[in-house]
């Protein structure tokens, strides 16, 4: 396994961080759709997102790494741990990296054609969806994707369960995993469907001065040269991030919402029209959890507006006429609702 | 930079690259060579190929390669025979270490670039596919072989982004091609050598290597750092253990310089802070500052310009914002581009069925079909034969992708021209924002003063068309033949690549412009009717909007000599248009 470009070493991008983090630290909000031009990081920080998240604790030799403390009821028939002892090992969260190209049968799963032939067993072969289970399951170029594989996809995301049905099997299965997609929108639109399936959207753009494209290269090149020690000098940084997480991962659920903040949510998401409530639910989540990440108790109307543009991006009605652009006009009604 | 022998240096700088990429194929990326099959190109390769390792692989990925040999698949004979799955490596696995040669790079569609742009990334692929789960080492550098004749035929972008080098090759003369100016076989051996041991860069160079990036508008971070690492293997050519400034000169003229050229539409963000085109020298009187952070200062600046009197002259001069302001229109695609795309979609899995002839059969779906009967059916396993029956058929789908491509051709002649201008880009965004749905590309054709110019090429990308279209020139004759016969022409190599193309002319038909660019009424008209009959001919869809504000008796003879639908519409709007265009298109809603 090639070593990843640490988390901390990536130069700007903030919102595509803070976007990434808050979903590790709540990953009920619904995932994450990065868009952005050619050579802006999309894919090295989503892949170095792996290497600061938390281990988990899952039973030894399940195929879906079974979380000890739950899930046990959804866990297959033929769980190596529902059979045998209830051992209990720490793994790394599962980032799933899908490859362009992945046949159905590897996303979903299925018979195990080695076991059939050779011993005449009829066994489940898990995929990638079962690999991804409590862990991030990543999709670059989401736009270029077979049709049928992300209409499967967003399914299982949503459901948080895999159901196969083939070649005589009938299996079901935990999959519960945050969603990553990565696009350039220079390369065609998303459906809205589509779009609207995924909690926060972030744009990411090339940095714009010099100083940070200087930073971007030089930090490139340390890494190239010599991956181990660049890693190392970062390790430090990492860490606290990763405890960051895992520390807001045990305040969200205590963090407290006020009315006040949840009708100011509310009047924002009236105020630019975004359609559904699913705006007003994801935008008071990803507060809350921007919240939890900075050590706050209570969730304030300064974390509202940082997470405003993220969750309600790609959930507005676009007249394509309009020059400005969604997140102008988010930043309108925030600067409206709570004064510049 | 010779000028007065052109051909001699471009000659050189290809073979520079040719040497560098030898030295550094997985850092470098590869390189994307223009020109058709040519001696030239033919002498390039082999100068390349006796440049690389000696046992480094050299693959050949044909256009229209599958996934199972491109990344991998299983290998079936090896599979039954061994009554497991045996995993049969891709051409991208088989060239570890080497080079992937992409013969007609300019036709390659997204979806292999962006296999081999996640291959070229992360120097390894992850195989998921028929059963099998694996990571293969793929550290590869590619040739990317672009025998586009139009200017506007390349090579994927996403793919020529992670590319160091561009060349042109096309304007090399056939014969005389100096085969021997550059550095022995041995050197680059050598260089390959002392690769990993030049010392990191200073600073100065690279912030040298970020200003002239950013000066000539290229934003993607990926080409300093490209030209930063085409400069570290000129330092190891040369036989040092430093970078220098003239490295990285060099490195900039063969790997930013290419892209700036390439890419001057998109630039309009960054040239609006104008690029100093004439570096200052050391300008402030030393004595005015305090020397110690005008040093550092100085170094860069000094680099700088190296790099800028390393650039071709013409280049900086055709950035600057007076030099036309607008995109650099498109020409029309030419008959050179005649080759049927035998286009056979993408696999989307399989269903079961009979196998007709043609119908490519899924091996490995089939047997897993069979598997779960096979005691029933009797022996099977303890027989060691596997019974397949003709229900367990498991037959490859593909999808041929109904794509539909609409061709606004817009008059843009006279003072009527900025609105129909601007109803005609209306129109255009309204139907790109629901591109995805209705799976339709649409283009934008202005014809004015003597010509006729594609502003938009086919895209799907309502980005992409606002970036366009953003400034729209008006005014002029009305040479309505030119604007029939460009859109004729991309409307044919349209529905060559497999897309239904739909023309859709905005005009009021006046025509004063004849095809050979001479004024008159007369022959104007005689050539357009001439033009619009071939439209029918060629059975190409096409709608024909009279935008006259009193449309006259006689004012549909354009249209019924294209066959097209006729709509008169002196009232323009970019929803009435779109009106026209969906009620011509059933699946568009």
């Amino acid at each position: 396994m090639r070593l990843a470009y640490p988390f901390s070493a990536i130069v700007g991008q903030d919102e595509m961080k803070l976007a990434l983090l808050i979903s590790a630290a709540d990953p009920g909000i619904g995932g994450v759709m990065v868009f952005g031009d050619r050579g802006t990081g999309k894919s090295t920080a989503v892949r170095a997102l792996a290497a600061l998240l938390p281990k988990l604790d899952a039973f030894r030799g399940c195929p879906f790494h079974c979380d000890p403390k739950a899930d046990r009821a959804l866990c297959g028939a033929d769980c190596p741990a529902r059979a045998g002892g209830d051992q209990v090992e720490q793994i790394p969260t599962p980032v799933v990296d899908m490859p362009l190209g992945a046949t159905e049968d590897r996303v979903v799963g299925a018979l195990d054609l080695e076991r059939a032939l050779t011993r005449g067993e009829k066994r489940f072969e898990p995929g990638l969806l079962a690999r991804a289970h409590r862990g991030f399951l990543y999709i670059d170029e989401v736009n270029l994707l077979e049709d049928h594989l992300v209409d499967l996809l967003l399914d299982v995301a949503a459901s948080g369960e895999n159901v196969v049905e083939r070649e005589g099997l009938s299996v079901r299965h935990p999959a519960r995993f945050v969603l990553i997609g990565s696009g350039n929108p220079e390369e065609g639109e998303l459906r809205p469907q589509l779009l609207d399936r995924f909690g926060l959207s972030v744009e990411v753009r090339t940095p714009s001065t010099l100083g940070d494209r200087v930073e971007v290269v030089r930090r490139r090149d340390a890494f190239d040269r010599d991956p181990a020690a660049f890693s190392a000098n970062w390790a430090a940084a990492d860490k606290a991030i990763g405890e960051q997480i895992v520390g807001a991962r045990e305040r969200v659920r205590v963090t407290e919402v006020s009315d006040a903040v949840l009708e100011a949510a509310s009047r924002l998401c009236m105020a630019i029209g975004s359609d559904g409530l699913r705006g007003e639910l994801t935008i008071v989540r990803a507060a809350r959890a921007l919240a939890a990440l900075d050590g706050a108790e209570t969730v304030s109307h300064d974390h509202i507006r940082r997470v405003a543009p993220m969750a309600l991006r790609h959930r507005l009605r676009r007249n394509p006429l309009d020059e400005g652009g969604s997140t102008v006009r988010i930043e309108r009604a925030v600067s409206e609702l709570f004064g510049a | 930079m010779t000028v007065a022998a052109p051909e001699s240096s471009v000659w050189e700088d290809a073979i520079l690259a040719a040497t560098l990429f030898a030295i550094d194929p997985a850092g470098l990326g590869g390189v994307a060579v223009r020109g058709g099959p040519a001696p030239p190109r033919d002498a390039w390769m082999s100068v390349l190929k006796a440049r690389l390792a000696a046992d480094a692989p050299v693959r050949r990925a044909p256009l229209h390669i599958e996934d199972d040999r491109l990344l991998g698949g299983l290998d079936l004979a090896a599979s039954l025979a061994a009554g497991r799955p045996i995993a049969q490596r891709g051409v991208l696995a088989e060239s570890d270490g080497g080079v992937v040669i992409l013969p007609m790079a300019e036709r390659m569609d997204d979806a292999t670039a962006a296999r081999l742009s996640s291959a070229l990334d992360r120097g390894e692929i992850a195989v998921e596919r028929e059963g099998l789960a694996e990571r293969q080492a793929a550290h590869i550098g590619v040739v990317a072989l672009d025998d586009g004749a139009e200017p506007d035929e390349h090579p994927p972008a996403a793919l020529l982004e992670r590319l160091a080098f561009r060349l042109d090759l096309s304007g090399l003369p056939a014969r005389g091609v100096a085969l021997d100016s550059a550095p022995e076989v041995a050197a680059v051996a050598q260089a390959r050598a002392r690769l990993p041991k030049v010392k990191p860069p200073p600073g100065e160079i690279i912030e040298a290597l970020c200003a002239t990036a950013q000066m000539l508008g290229v934003g993607s971070a990926r080409a300093p750092i490209l030209a930063l690492r085409a400069a570290r293997a000129l330092a190891a050519l040369d036989g040092r253990g430093v970078i220098l400034a003239e490295d990285a000169a060099l490195a900039a003229r063969l790997v930013l310089g290419p892209r700036a050229l390439h890419a001057p539409a998109d630039s309009e963000a960054q040239s609006e802070t104008p690029p100093e085109s004439d570096p200052p020298p050391p300008d402030n009187p030393p004595d005015a500052q305090p020397p110690t952070d005008q040093q550092p200062l100085n170094e860069t600046d000094l680099i700088i310009a190296a790099i800028q009197a390393a650039l071709p002259e013409d280049l900086l001069a055709s950035l600057k914002p007076d030099n036309g302001g607008r995109a650099r229109p498109a020409r029309a695609r030419g008959e050179g581009a005649k080759a049927k795309l035998a286009r056979r979609g993408r696999p989307v899995g399989t269903r079961p069925g009979a196998r007709r002839s043609g119908d490519r059969l899924n091996l490995v779906e089939t047997l897993r079909a069979a598997t779960p009967w096979q005691k029933l059916r009797g022996g099977g396993l303890d027989s060691g034969r596997v019974q397949v029956r003709q229900e367990d058929f498991r037959i490859r789908r593909f999808v041929q992708r109904t794509e539909s491509t609409t061709i606004f051709v817009v008059d843009a002649s006279g003072s009527a021209a900025f609105q129909r201008l601007a109803e005609a880009k209306g129109a255009v965004e309204l139907l790109l924002a629901k591109a995805y749905v209705t799976r339709t590309r649409v283009a934008l054709i202005a014809f004015r003063g003597l010509d006729a110019d594609i502003l938009l090429p086919p895209t799907r990308s309502l980005t992409r068309a606002k970036r366009r279209l953003a400034d729209l020139p008006g005014g002029g004759g009305t040479p309505l033949a030119a604007g029939i016969e460009i859109a004729l022409r991309l409307a044919l190599l349209e529905r060559a690549a497999d897309r239904a193309p739909l023309l859709v002319f905005l005009t009021d038909g006046r025509a004063n412009i004849g095809r050979d660019g001479a004024p008159g009424r007369h022959a104007a008209e005689t050539d357009a009717l001439l033009v619009a009959r071939l439209v029918r001919d060629s059975g190409i869809a096409a709608a024909y909007i009279d935008t006259s504000a009193r449309p006259q008796p006689g004012g549909d003879r354009f249209a019924l000599a294209m066959g097209a639908a006729y709509a008169p519409l002196p009232y323009l709007n970019a929803g009435a248009v779109q009106g026209v265009v969906d009620a011509l298109r059933p699946g568009a809603r």
